[in-house]
C-alpha cells in the first residue's frame, strides 16, 4: 500500500515550548490510523499543521506523493482532508441535508437552492456508505450518534479521501461506539484513510490497523495494532509502566451512610430534569451511575451538593437530613466533592494551587481565625498535599490556569480527600486527564472506599464506572432505570438500560 | 530566587502603564511640535508646576487625595467583577452628608471628625444601596443603575444645598464647625497648600483595602466571585451577600473622598464641586491595575498633571488641554491592555488543545 499522506520531521515550536519536535507520520491509503498521546503530547499542532493553521518551522507534508504548502482549512478540504470534530458544528433548525450542502450550495442557475437536488445526493451518498442518515429530519432531532454521521457525510460530500476523527467515542454509547467501528470498517474498506484521534487504548486495538504514540512532541513510534497491547501503548504514551487494571480489593461495606429518597428536581430551563430518584450508600461503597451525558447526573450531583434546588424528596447523611441545605453548610456536613467541570466549578483559575487548596473551607479552622488568614497554616496544607498528591509543578504559588489538566483534578482530588469526608461525590474525575494521573486519582478513589466512605462516582465512562464501582445505577432520561450489583453488569446491559432498553 | 520571581511579577504588572505613560508623552511631543511650542519647556514647566517645591508638591498630593479613593471605590468594586460607575454621584453625596454633619455643634472633636466621616462613608454606601441591591438580587446591570445615580446625585445635591442648607442668597453650605475639620498641614508647617489629614487618611485606608483583599476571607471571597463565580458558589460562597458587600464598602470609599473635600479643602459643600473625581477615578483604578498601591500612584499622577498644567500654561503657554490630551492617550493606551498583551502573548497562545 502507498501512502497517501507523509509528515515528516515536522518541528513547531511555541515560546518556551517544542510543540512538535521532528514527528513522523504516515497514513497509507485505505488504512485506519490511530493517533494516541496524552493531552498536551502534540497530537492537536500536529493536526493544526496538517490544515494549515499553523506553519511548522521543519519539516514536510506529503500528499499523494507531493509536497504540500498548505494555507489553512480551506486549502486541505480542497485537497480531500476533512476532518471531524469532537464538537459538531451544525445548525439546529436545519436539515441534516441543509447542513451538509451549508457553504457548498447546489443551485440552478440564479443563485436559487436545489435543495431536491441536494437532498438526492445526500440520501445516494448516506446510501453508498451505510451511514443510514435522513437527510430531511432536522438536527435538533436526531440522536447524537446520527449528527456525527452527518459530520462524517459533510466531509464525505466536499469528496474528502483523508478523514480526522478527533475523539469520536466521547459523546457515544457503548452500542453508537460499535456503529461507529463498523463505519470506519466500511469507510476503510472503500478506499478512504482514516487518522482516528483517541485516548483511549481499547478503542485504538479495536478499530485500527496502525497506532503512532506521540509523547512530550516527539513521536515515540508507530506499531501495527496487531502486534501490541494496551499495557505496551499505555507504557509508550507515559513513558513508564502503568497499572491499568484498578487494583482493588471486595468492599466491605457497613452501616448504611446515604439515603436519597423520591428526589426530583429541574434543570435550568425549567425542565424536569430529575424524576423521582432513589438511592443508598453505605459505608465503604462505592456506587457508580453509569448513563449517556444529559440524563440528570449533573442535576442529580448538583442538588446533593447544595448548588440546585430540589422540588421533592429526601437526602440524608447519617441520619441528618440536608436536601436544600446550603453549599457551604452541606460542605460543613463532610461531603466532598469533585466537580464535572473543574474550569467552571471546580478552581478558580486566577488563583494560586495554595488559594484553590482551601476553596470551600477557607473560613474554617486552622486556615482562618475569623477572618484573618493564617498564612503559615495556609501554606503548610499547600506545601503538604502537593508532595502527597504529586502535584506539578512543585510551587504553591503557581497559578491554576496554568498547570496541566491532570495537575489541576489532582488539586480539586487533594482538596476534596483532604477534608476527610464522610460521603465523597465524584463527577467525571478523570475527564481529560492523562493515563498517570487517571491511575493515580482512581487509587485515591478506592483508598477513600477503604477508609469506609460512601462514594458516589458519576462518569460517562463506562470502563471507569465498572472498574470502581461495587454497585451501579444507571440513568435514563432523569430516572433510575435499575441499580446492578456489578458482578452482573456487564456492558451490553448496561448500554442497553443506558439507551433506555430494559434487561 | 524568590525575589527575582516577585521582582518579575511587579514588573510585568508596570509594564503596561509605564508604556501607555511614555507613549502619551511621545504622541503629546507630536502634538506640540505640529503647533509650534517647545516640548522641553513645556514639559519641564508641567513638572516643575506638578513637582518644583513644597507646596508644588502639596498642591499634587492635594489633588490626587480624591482620586485614591474613587479609585480604589472602582478597583474594589472590579475585583468582584463589578462595575462602579456612580462613584461620582457618591462623592457629591457624601460631599452633602459631610457638610450637613459638619454644623452640628457641641460635639468634641474626637467624636465630631469620625462622626462625620462615618455620616459620608454611609452616605456613599446608600447612594450605591439601590444599585447594589438589583445587581445581587435581580441580576439588574450595574453599569446603567449606578450612572443613573449619578444624575439622581446631581439634582438631589443642588437641590439640598440650595432649597435646604445654604442661606438665602448663598451657593453653597454654611461653613462646617472647627471640630469637623480635617486639619491641613499649613497648621503646622509654613504653606500655602491646603494639603490635608485627608491625604493621609487615603493611604491608610489603601493600605486597609490591600489587607482586605489579600489577607481576608472577605478578601478571598469577594475575589473568587469576581473572577470565577460558579467556582465560588460551588465552594459555598454566597456571591449574592459579596456582591452587596463589595458594592457597599466601594459606595463607602467613594463617599470618604467627598468627606475629604468638605471637611479638608473646602469647609463647605457647593454644586459642582467634583470636576469629574468620579470618572477620573475610573480612569486611576485602570492605570493603576485595580491594585491598591496601582491606585495610590496613579491618583498622584493625575493629580500632578492636573496641578501642573497651570503652571505649564503660564510659563510655556502651551493650552491646558495638552493635558486632556495627556489623560486620553493614557486611558486610551490601558484600555488597550488586552489588545498589547494579544500581541505580545500572540505566539504562546499557541499549543493550548
Amino acid at each position: 500500500m502507498d501512502s497517501i499522506l507523509e509528515l515528516k520531521n515536522i518541528t513547531k515550536k511555541f515560546p518556551g515550548v517544542l510543540a512538535n519536535d521532528q514527528v513522523n507520520f504516515d497514513l497509507k491509503k485505505g488504512e485506519i490510523h490511530a493517533l494516541v498521546g496524552e493531552n498536551g503530547a502534540g497530537k492537536s499542532t500536529l493536526m493544526n499543521v496538517l490544515f494549515g493553521i499553523y506553519q511548522q518551522e521543519e519539516g514536510e507534508v506529503f500528499y499523494k506523493g507531493q509536497e504540500l504548502d498548505i494555507d489553512g482549512p480551506e486549502d486541505a478540504i480542497d485537497l480531500g482532508i476533512g476532518m471531524v470534530h469532537q464538537h459538531f458544528m451544525l445548525v439546529p433548525t436545519l436539515t441534516v441535508a441543509e447542513n451538509i450542502i451549508l457553504g457548498d450550495e447546489i443551485t440552478t442557475g440564479l443563485g436559487h437552492l436545489d435543495i431536491k437536488q441536494a437532498t438526492k445526493e445526500v440520501a445516494e451518498l448516506s446510501d453508498k456508505y451505510g451511514l443510514d442518515v435522513d437527510p430531511q429530519a432536522k438536527i435538533k432531532d436526531i440522536p447524537v450518534g446520527m449528527e456525527q454521521r452527518v459530520e462524517i457525510l459533510k466531509a464525505l460530500y466536499r469528496e474528502a479521501e483523508v478523514l480526522i476523527l478527533d475523539e469520536p467515542t466521547a459523546v457515544l454509547t457503548p452500542q453508537e461506539v460499535k456503529e461507529l467501528y463498523k463505519i470506519m470498517d466500511f469507510l476503510a474498506e472503500q478506499g478512504k484513510s482514516i487518522i482516528f484521534i483517541t485516548h483511549k487504548l481499547q478503542e485504538v486495538l479495536a478499530v485500527s490497523d496502525r497506532v503512532t504514540v506521540l509523547r512530550d512532541g516527539k513521536s515515540i513510534g508507530t506499531v501495527k495494532t496487531e502486534a501490541t497491547s494496551e499495557p505496551e501503548l499505555a507504557e509508550m504514551m507515559v513513558g513508564r509502566e502503568v497499572l491499568l487494571e484498578v487494583d482493588k480489593k471486595p468492599a466491605e461495606p457497613g452501616e448504611l451512610a446515604v439515603e436519597v429518597n423520591n428526589l426530583s428536581a429541574q434543570n435550568n430551563r425549567g425542565v424536569k430534569a430529575l424524576n423521582d430518584v432513589s438511592f443508598s450508600i453505605k459505608e465503604g461503597e462505592i456506587l457508580g451511575v453509569a448513563g449517556v451525558e444529559g440524563n440528570g447526573q449533573t442535576e442529580l450531583v448538583e442538588v446533593l451538593t447544595g448548588l440546585r434546588e430540589a422540588t421533592t424528596g429526601e437526602f440524608e447523611l447519617k441520619g441528618n437530613e440536608l436536601l436544600n441545605h446550603s453549599a457551604r453548610d452541606i460542605k460543613g456536613s463532610k461531603v466532598a466533592h469533585v466537580p464535572e467541570d473543574r474550569h467552571k466549578h471546580g478552581l478558580v483559575l486566577d488563583y494560586t494551587i495554595e488559594d484553590n487548596l482551601i476553596l470551600g473551607y477557607h473560613h474554617q479552622q486552622p486556615f482562618a481565625q475569623g477572618i484573618n488568614f493564617n498564612f503559615a497554616e495556609l501554606e503548610k496544607h499547600a506545601e503538604e498535599l502537593i508532595s502527597e498528591y504529586d502535584i506539578r509543578p512543585r510551587d504553591k504559588d503557581a497559578l491554576a490556569r496554568s498547570l496541566s489538566g491532570g495537575n489541576q483534578q489532582k488539586v480539586i482530588v487533594a482538596r476534596e480527600f483532604a477534608m476527610d469526608p464522610e460521603f465523597l461525590i465524584a463527577s467525571q474525575p478523570t475527564r481529560g486527564v492523562d493515563i498517570g494521573a487517571i491511575e493515580f486519582i482512581h487509587q485515591q478513589i478506592i483508598n477513600q472506599r477503604d477508609e469506609g466512605k460512601a462514594v458516589l462516582l458519576v462518569s460517562a465512562e463506562l470502563s471507569e464506572i465498572m472498574s470502581l464501582s461495587d454497585r451501579i445505577a444507571v440513568m435514563y432520561e432523569g430516572e433510575i432505570v435499575d441499580i446492578l450489583e456489578v458482578e452482573e453488569a456487564t456492558e451490553e446491559k448496561l448500554g442497553l438500560l443506558m439507551a433506555g432498553g430494559q434487561i | 530566587m524568590f525575589e527575582n520571581i516577585e521582582w518579575k511579577k511587579i514588573m510585568k504588572e508596570l509594564s503596561i502603564p509605564l508604556l501607555a505613560i511614555v507613549s502619551s508623552f511621545i504622541i503629546g511631543t507630536i502634538v506640540l511640535l505640529a503647533t509650534g511650542y517647545p516640548p522641553v519647556e513645556t514639559y519641564s514647566a508641567l513638572l516643575k508646576g506638578a513637582f518644583g517645591g513644597l507646596n508644588n508638591i502639596s498642591d499634587t498630593l492635594l489633588a490626587s487625595t480624591p482620586l485614591i479613593f474613587t479609585g480604589l471605590a472602582v478597583a474594589f468594586a472590579f475585583r468582584c467583577g463589578l462595575f462602579n460607575i456612580g462613584a461620582e454621584g457618591q462623592i457629591i453625596v457624601a460631599g452633602l452628608a459631610a457638610a450637613w454633619v459638619g454644623t452640628w455643634t457641641g460635639l468634641p472633636l474626637v467624636i465630631h471628625i469620625p462622626l462625620t466621616l462615618i455620616a459620608a462613608a454611609l452616605a456613599g454606601a446608600l447612594w450605591i444601596f439601590i444599585p447594589a441591591f438589583l445587581k445581587a438580587k435581580l441580576g439588574v446591570h450595574e453599569v446603567i443603575t449606578t450612572i443613573m445615580f449619578n444624575y439622581i446625585a446631581f439634582s438631589f445635591t443642588a437641590y439640598f444645598n440650595l432649597k435646604v442648607l445654604a442661606k438665602p442668597g448663598q451657593i453653597q453650605t454654611p461653613d462646617i464647625k472647627s471640630s469637623a475639620y480635617l486639619w491641613r498641614l499649613s497648621n503646622w508647617i509654613e504653606m500655602h497648600s491646603y494639603l490635608n489629614l485627608g491625604f493621609i487618611l487615603a493611604l491608610l485606608v489603601a493600605g486597609f483595602i490591600y489587607y482586605l483583599l489579600w489577607k481576608t476571607t472577605i478578601g478571598y471571597e469577594i475575589r473568587a466571585v469576581g473572577s470565577n463565580a460558579d467556582a465560588a458558589e460551588y465552594g459555598g460562597i454566597d456571591s449574592t451577600k459579596m456582591i452587596l458587600v463589595a458594592m457597599l464598602i466601594s459606595g463607602a470609599l467613594a463617599g470618604l473622598g467627598g468627606a475629604e473635600r468638605t471637611m479638608g479643602l473646602y469647609h463647605n459643600f457647593r454644586n459642582g464641586f467634583s470636576p469629574g473625581y468620579g470618572f477620573t477615578g475610573i480612569a486611576v483604578a485602570l492605570l493603576g491595575r485595580n491594585h491598591p498601591v496601582g491606585v495610590v500612584l496613579a491618583a498622584i499622577l493625575f493629580g500632578a498633571l492636573t496641578n501642573g498644567r497651570n503652571y505649564m500654561n503660564m510659563l510655556a503657554g502651551v493650552p491646558v488641554d495638552l493635558v486632556n490630551i495627556l489623560q486620553a492617550i493614557i486611558i486610551l493606551f490601558v484600555a488597550s491592555d488586552l489588545l498589547f498583551r494579544r500581541m505580545l502573548n500572540y505566539k504562546s497562545e499557541g499549543g493550548q488543545n
